[in-house]
């Protein structure tokens, strides 16, 4: 597991993702939770951090913390961000979530220098392999919706992401596969193996 | 002037006079002053006077946040946040409240005698904004030698005035929190507001404005005025919820127009108390204030001008039913705020209470305003 000490505190994902920024930056964490990220960055990075959050007990519970969350979501809001506002925009496990992913890939690296995106592969061999057994939609332990219930709208797979990358014009800075327990693995058919896909992006050339 | 800290229980009257070597320029053009402003202060300024908030009260509100109004006796009117202990904490904030210019509670509005005439204003008093208000409050302000407020808090039209602070002022407010707020007012909202001035001017006893010198008070109309407004500071579930269909004190229909139903009954009541306190002027002129509020007018067509540049963090809150101030106007703010990059934080309480749910126990708005509060002390260096 490659986490950094200063992370430890932090869920393994989100200590991934808190390597990636550079101190003393700015970040908006869009789908920011209870705001746990960013008061670690804020803490431990001297990052100037916002959030934007769907739920009131999220941005409740964050306003409270001393952090500065708004209550929206990736969709409508991002629109309304300046160009060049931030750093880093993160979208931690929310891509999938989105109504239009694309446009919100590019509002983020319209608003931020560098986007932080991590999403589930629906390329993981236990979802082939459920869907391939079974026939059905998968239900596993990190997506645990049934196909009418899930908020979970655009699934895609890593390469599937790389792909849209490309057909952006998106740079990828970093890449790093995740198994099912948030671990470290190597990029060698991380597609087939990986759970979780995490990606440092930056505005292609 | 007496700016001793108090206790919340001694209802001193407090008030100031400004403007008599520097008259208000009011928006209307006329210069105005001088200008009494009735205030009230809760707590103490510390020794780098950092620590000051500034309440800024609702349409029909007054400077009695915490202590019991004078006339009705009943507790202020966000006394379950301002106090010793409280969200506004008065051991640790110097909390103001002023009567708005135009009100009827001590600080200078039509009510009032003008000193050219010798003659109460009545309607010849000149008609004010937003923005006279808030140039009335930041002279207080600068009189109680504060040069930057901790806060500007203040809900509805209350909101309006920390909106207009925060575009006229940025240096002066390091935290602002607009409620239940609209940074413009909306067509509906000067309709409802029209209705009542019209419910006003019907009544007889208005005698064209100069009823003071009539000797009368045009009770009817304003207590009309109340209950219209009422209804659009509650909500549909809320009325629902308290009332339903229930009749008032009898079995079945009168086959009249008594106030059969509960509802009828709450909504006299609501008019009959509120005359007792409140001048009918003072509330034509008070909602037009509100009717004329358009921040982005104000600042080329574009919301976000009014808030270039601001170094204010800001906390805007609003409520799920408020229809009179819905979320979208909230939003609004928000985004204007985002499009600046900001300070901005922005919750949406669920709350069936209506409009006036930032006047009551709402726990999620508390523990909002309460974080957001700590978290901006913090910045601030005012340590607990």
């Amino acid at each position: 597991m490659i986490v950094s000490s200063s992370s430890m505190a932090l869920r393994v994902d989100l200590g991934l993702i808190a390597d990636m920024v550079k101190p003393g930056s700015r970040v908006l964490d869009v789908g920011c939770g209870d705001g746990v990220l960013l008061e670690w960055l804020g803490r431990h990075k001297q990052v100037d951090g916002r959030g934007i959050e769907l739920s009131m007990d999220g941005v409740s519970a964050a306003v409270s913390r001393g952090l500065s969350v708004v209550q929206g979501d990736a969709d409508t809001d991002l629109s309304y961000y300046p160009d060049d506002s931030f750093d880093y925009v993160i979208l931690s496990q929310t891509l999938q979530a989105t109504r239009d992913p694309r446009s919100v890939l590019a509002n983020m690296l319209r608003i931020g220098k560098f986007a932080i995106v991590s999403f589930p592969n629906f390329g993981n061999w236990r979802i082939r392999l459920s869907l391939l057994l079974n026939g059905r939609m998968p239900v596993t332990g990190s997506l645990p919706f049934q196909w009418y219930e899930t908020p979970n709208i655009h699934f895609c797979t890593i390469r599937d992401f790389l792909v849209l990358c490309q057909d952006m014009d998106i740079g990828i800075e970093r890449s790093i596969a995740l198994n099912g327990r948030g671990e470290v693995l190597t990029n060698f058919r991380s597609n087939l193996l990986a759970a979780q896909g995490l990606f440092l992006l930056s505005r292609g050339a | 002037m007496n700016t001793s800290p108090e206790s919340p229980q001694s209802a001193q009257v407090q008030s100031l006079e400004i403007g008599g070597d520097r008259p208000i320029r009011l928006d209307c053009g006329v210069e105005l002053g001088p200008v009494t402003v009735a205030y009230r202060t809760y707590g103490s300024l510390n020794a780098n006077r950092s620590n000051a908030v500034l309440v800024c009260h609702a349409l029909t509100g007054d400077q009695y946040v915490a202590d019991p109004h004078p006339i009705t006796g009943k507790p202020g009117w966000w006394h379950e946040i301002v106090g010793p202990g409280k969200i506004l904490d008065t051991g640790r904030y110097f909390v103001i409240c002023s009567n708005v210019l135009g009100g009827c509670m001590g600080t200078t509005g039509p009510s009032d005698v003008n000193p050219e005439t010798g003659q109460p204003w009545g309607t010849s008093f000149p008609v004010i904004t937003i923005g006279d208000m808030v140039q009335v409050q930041a002279r207080l302000v600068e009189a109680l030698g504060i040069d930057q407020l901790f806060c500007v808090v203040g809900g509805s039209m209350g909101g309006m005035q920390v909106l207009e602070w925060c575009a006229t002022y940025p240096d002066k407010v390091f935290s602002a929190v607009p409620i239940a707020a609209a940074a413009k007012h909306s067509a509906q909202n000067i309709a409802f507001h029209e209705v009542g001035r019209q419910a006003i001017a019907a009544d007889p006893d208005w005698c064209g404005g100069a009823y003071q010198v009539q000797g009368k008070t045009p009770d009817r109309g304003l207590a009309v005025a109340r209950m219209a407004a009422h209804i659009t500071y509650l909500s549909e579930p809320a009325l629902h919820q308290k009332f339903g269909r229930n009749l008032q004190e009898r079995k079945g229909f009168s086959y009249g127009f008594d106030a059969d139903f509960q509802v009828e009954s709450y909504l006299r009541h609501q008019g009959t108390v509120f005359v007792e306190r409140f001048d009918a002027n003072s509330y034509l002129y008070i909602t037009r204030a509100m009717d004329y509020f358009d921040l982005a007018a104000e600042n080329g067509g574009a919301l976000a001008n009014a808030f270039k540049g601001t170094k204010t963090r800001f906390c805007v809150i609003s409520f799920s039913s408020d229809w009179l101030f819905p979320t979208s106007e909230s939003r609004t703010i928000v985004r204007a705020l985002n499009a600046v990059a900001a300070n901005v934080s922005f919750v949406e309480v669920q709350s069936d209470k209506g409009h006036d749910a930032f006047l009551l126990d709402e726990p999620q708005f508390h523990a909002t305003l309460k974080g957001f509060l700590q978290g901006a002390a913090d910045h601030r260096g005012l340590g607990k």
